[in-house]
């Protein structure tokens, strides 16, 4: 059987102790007994776990043990003996036998693993049903023993609700797992990197042609700071002179001066600039921005006008960015007392001098942290710059030219056909560890400075 | 001191002259940010209906009508052949293909079964199956046409193509129509025979796995941080996690899902339950931010109700609070997921950029989802691909304003104002 078909199973016979317990508790309810401990259902639910947390637990282990045990079993065949030393051959030998024993594979194209299919059918079977009844055992195990203690003095409430609060725990330490798993995978990677490159080459070198890698030298191709420096270029400078001019403009003229209903539904509309997917907009960058940018830098009289503008990629990225400049300006202007515009007003200023000169200065603190998340979030961003940008690192200031970005990096080393363990492959851990820590800075940097500036007004 | 100041003498030149400008410098800023947010929905605008424009013509098939002998062709199958499972195998072993080429040859001249599309015995082979008789005489079966035509004929196309089809029009055989084929078919390297269905499914079947994970755990989460988590350095620590994960870049979830499901786990590569889960990650901190502000506005006075009358804690939260804050927690979900069904990045990482050319059929088969598909046609040179990746886009539009339009709906039609 299936893990499926004994993982159904078990559910069953959980939904067969959840209603026997429920109805033999609901017959404790006789007339003069004043106070329960638990409701029937409690019972049952008290049962059903019982029943359904051993097998489960053992079919989780079982299924990540199970195989190798299988392949040893294999092994110990005397068919096996003809397998080549371990190596790529023997695994792709054993693992096309695999397949063909579980009935999947679409031929052999070694005659050994032919030989050994059946083997592996016969072992995963008899596996397979040993499993079965371990599963099952326990089961009836788990669920008759908690059915022995379906009594009324049986405080079955406070036992499933410990269950319940324990689940709600362990939900809520995957947040702290992810973190953990990112934070050790990108660490771990990053580290064998680094045992190749040094350290500060990939930190501080100037030049970065991971295409041809020097075996003996391999930092010398494989420093970063072009990339530093496109990253910046794009998210922080050109996506940031089109996100904050549109975003604070609109923020301030839908506060201030757009009556009620206009700014009802204009900001969703607006909102809709950030729910279009990425890969939209980088496609719309590629195909019809990056063109119009190159002609008009030719216009310009820019000699080395590329298709691959950083402007062109840098441009998009700020309008998809312009809602979340413009709703976290919204926030902090909203946050700015009321007074302080009403007695700038009855000086006779004039709405704009009160904008200008009271209600900006006093809301730039959270001004300024929109703007830094939405620099983290423009650093960070992806499918823009890999469809609109270019590939090769130039440390150019010209908006014209092509530059190239740390994410762009990381996906065109990794979807490349480099094995996995290479400088190439490690190189963008590397650059996926710079990236997470400086959007990691720069957000608890903005979050503190926007959190100090509401405790100041409130 | 007895020096008064004069009264604001406010006839003076001077005086309205200045009044004057400052007035200017107020229209002026009004006009600025009237300009930002018209020019910003503006280009919302500009980039909907160039989409729209360039994709309307995806769903569309350039068919020319194609007149094929079948007597004369002396097809080697026998009617028997042509029912059941072997139909296929049997028409396309009796050379079904170089007799469809030859008809367009004879039909259209020298270099005639370059105008047809490589996918067009294939319409020929399914008339023939509806029809068995259609093999007794000649007959006139209406085909896609190659994709430079194809793209000629609704387009700009290159100058040869140009010419083939006004010498085609003059004759009157190209029609262009509104075809299904796009929304049934998967990845083809002929863009006149790709369709959307396979990555449709594969961001079903991926979407299922998030949201069978990330809407318990989420939820989960959500009601221990706002009910009971007691105040103290390992709840802080959950907080912050989760609020640093909600701001991470898509593409770290890439790396981590690479390295751990399937660096360390061994999962396939570009499955669907792969993606699940590293999407999954991803839209579980958002899932927690939004359930919490739900639970947050819950009023109090329902828990103490519950309480009064000896409900436990756990009861209070999963018969009152938790029914009260769904909707809340629902529209949250929805647009969590909207936003976990456009990204793309992550998934290339897992290696779903694959070229897949049959939909999937389970969680462990390769997949593709519809953004990377995007991606995919997008890179491509074929000049055929760029109303197919249009067309891909719309589909995506269509189905993510779905989503949010009912997560307005929700919002509108059960959310308590209390």
């Amino acid at each position: 059987m299936s893990a499926l078909a004994v993982a159904i199973v078990v559910f069953g016979l959980a939904l067969i102790g959840w209603l026997a317990a429920r109805m033999r508790a609901a017959t404790f309810r006789t007339p003069g007994r004043a106070r329960f401990t638990a409701l029937p259902v409690h019972y049952g639910y008290f049962v059903a776990v019982c029943a359904l947390v051993p097998p489960l637990v053992f079919l989780a282990i079982w299924s990540l043990t199970a195989p190798a045990l299988v392949t040893d079993a294999v092994l110990a065949t005397p068919a096996a003996a003809a397998l080549p030393p371990p190596g790529f051959e023997r695994a792709s030998i054993l693992s096309e036998a695999r397949e063909l024993g579980a009935g999947r594979g679409y031929g052999a194209f070694h005659d050994l693993s032919a030989t050994l299919a059946p083997a592996y059918a016969t072992t995963q079977t008899r596996y397979d049903w040993i499993a079965t009844v371990i599963a099952l055992l326990l089961a009836f195990a788990g669920g008759g023993l908690a059915f022995t203690r379906v009594r009324p003095d049986f405080a079955a409430r406070t036992q499933v609700e410990r269950v319940v609060m324990l689940l709600l725990l362990a939900a809520s330490l995957i947040a702290i797992l992810t973190t953990v798993g990112i934070v050790a995978s990108l660490l771990y990677e990053s580290a064998r990197f680094f045992r190749i490159v040094p350290i500060g080459d990939f930190l501080f070198g100037m030049h970065w042609s991971p295409q041809v890698i020097d075996a003996r030298d391999p930092g010398a191709s494989l420093g970063a700071v072009p990339l530093f420096w496109g990253t910046f270029f794009i998210g922080a400078v050109i996506a940031m002179a089109v996100a904050i001019p549109f975003g604070l403009m609109s923020a301030i003229y839908l506060t201030q001066y757009a009556h009620v209903r206009t700014r009802a539904w204009m900001k969703p509309v607006l909102e809709m600039l950030a729910g279009v997917p990425t890969v939209v907009y980088g496609y719309f960058a590629a195909l019809t921005v990056a063109p119009a940018v190159r002609q008009l830098g030719v216009a310009l009289g820019v000699a080395n006008a590329s298709s691959e503008s950083a402007l062109a990629a840098g441009a998009v990225m700020g309008i998809m960015i312009i809602p979340f400049v413009s709703s976290m300006a919204d926030d902090s202007i909203a946050a700015v007392p009321a007074a302080m515009r009403d007695g700038s007003l009855a000086m006779g200023a004039t709405q704009s001098e009160t904008i200008r000169r009271v209600i900006l200065p006093a809301a730039l603190p959270g001004v300024v942290g929109g703007i830094l998340l939405a620099v983290s979030r423009a650093i960070g961003e992806t499918m823009i710059v890999v469809m609109a940008a270019s590939g090769v690192a130039t440390l150019t200031a010209n908006p014209f030219a092509s530059t190239t970005t740390v994410t762009k990096q990381i996906v065109d080393l990794l979807t490349g056909e480099a094995e996995f363990d290479s400088a190439k492959t490690l190189a963008a851990f590397a650059l996926g560890l710079t990236l997470f820590v400086i959007t990691l800075a720069l957000n608890i940097v903005a979050l503190t400075v926007v959190k100090r500036y509401r405790e100041a007004y409130e | 001191m007895n020096k008064s100041r004069l009264p604001t003498d406010w006839t003076a030149t001077a005086v309205q002259r200045r009044t004057r400008r400052r007035y200017a410098a107020e229209r002026r800023f009004r006009l600025m940010g009237l300009a930002a947010v018209w020019l910003s929905a503006a280009f919302l605008a500009f980039l909907l209906a160039s989409m729209v424009w360039e994709g309307l013509s995806g769903f569309r098939q350039t068919r020319i009508a194609l007149p094929i002998d079948f007597a004369a062709a002396k097809l080697a199958v026998t009617p028997a052949q042509l029912h059941g499972r072997g139909a296929d195998l049997a028409l396309a072993g009796a050379g079904l293909e170089n007799a469809v080429d030859g008809a367009a040859t004879r039909a259209f001249g020298p270099g005639g079964a370059d105008l047809i599309s490589d996918g067009a015995w294939l319409v020929v082979r399914d008339a023939v199956k509806r029809d068995p008789a259609l093999l007794r005489g000649r007959t006139t079966i209406a085909v896609p046409v190659a994709s430079a035509i194809d793209v000629a004929a609704k387009h700009d196309g290159t100058p040869a193509a140009e010419a083939a089809v006004a010498r085609l029009q003059a004759r009157g055989l190209l029609t262009t129509s509104w075809s299904g084929g796009f929304l049934t078919a998967a990845d083809s390297t002929d863009p006149t025979r790709v369709g959307i269905w396979g990555a449709l499914k594969g961001s079903l079947l991926t979407m299922a796995v998030t949201i069978v994970l990330a809407f318990p755990i989420g939820v989960l989460a959500a009601l221990y941080l706002e009910e009971y988590a007691p105040r103290n350095r390992w709840t802080d620590l959950i907080e912050v996690s989760i609020n640093n994960l909600a701001a991470v870049p898509s593409i770290i979830f890439g790396l981590l899902g690479l390295a751990v499901f399937l660096g360390t786990f061994h999962l396939p590569r570009s499955a669907p339950l792969v993606g699940g889960l590293t999407l999954a990650l991803m839209t579980m901190p958002v899932i927690v931010i939004t359930g919490r502000n739900a639970i947050k506005a819950v009023p109090p006075s329902i828990r103490d109700a519950a309480l009064a009358v000896g409900a436990s804690p756990v009861q209070v939260v999963f018969d009152h609070v938790l029914p009260l804050a769904l909707p809340g927690i629902l529209t949250g979900t929805i647009i969590g997921m909207a936003r976990a069904l456009g990204e793309t990045a992550p998934l290339l990482m897992i290696g779903m950029r694959a070229f897949i050319a049959a939909p999937p059929s389970r969680l462990t088969d390769p997949a593709t989802v519809l953004p990377v598909q995007i991606f995919l046609w997008s890179d491509d040179i074929d000049r055929g691909f760029v109303e197919k990746t249009s067309a891909a886009i719309i589909v995506l539009l269509v189905v993510l304003l779905a989503m949010n339009g009912l997560a307005i709906y929700l919002r509108n039609r059960f959310e308590t104002r209390w």
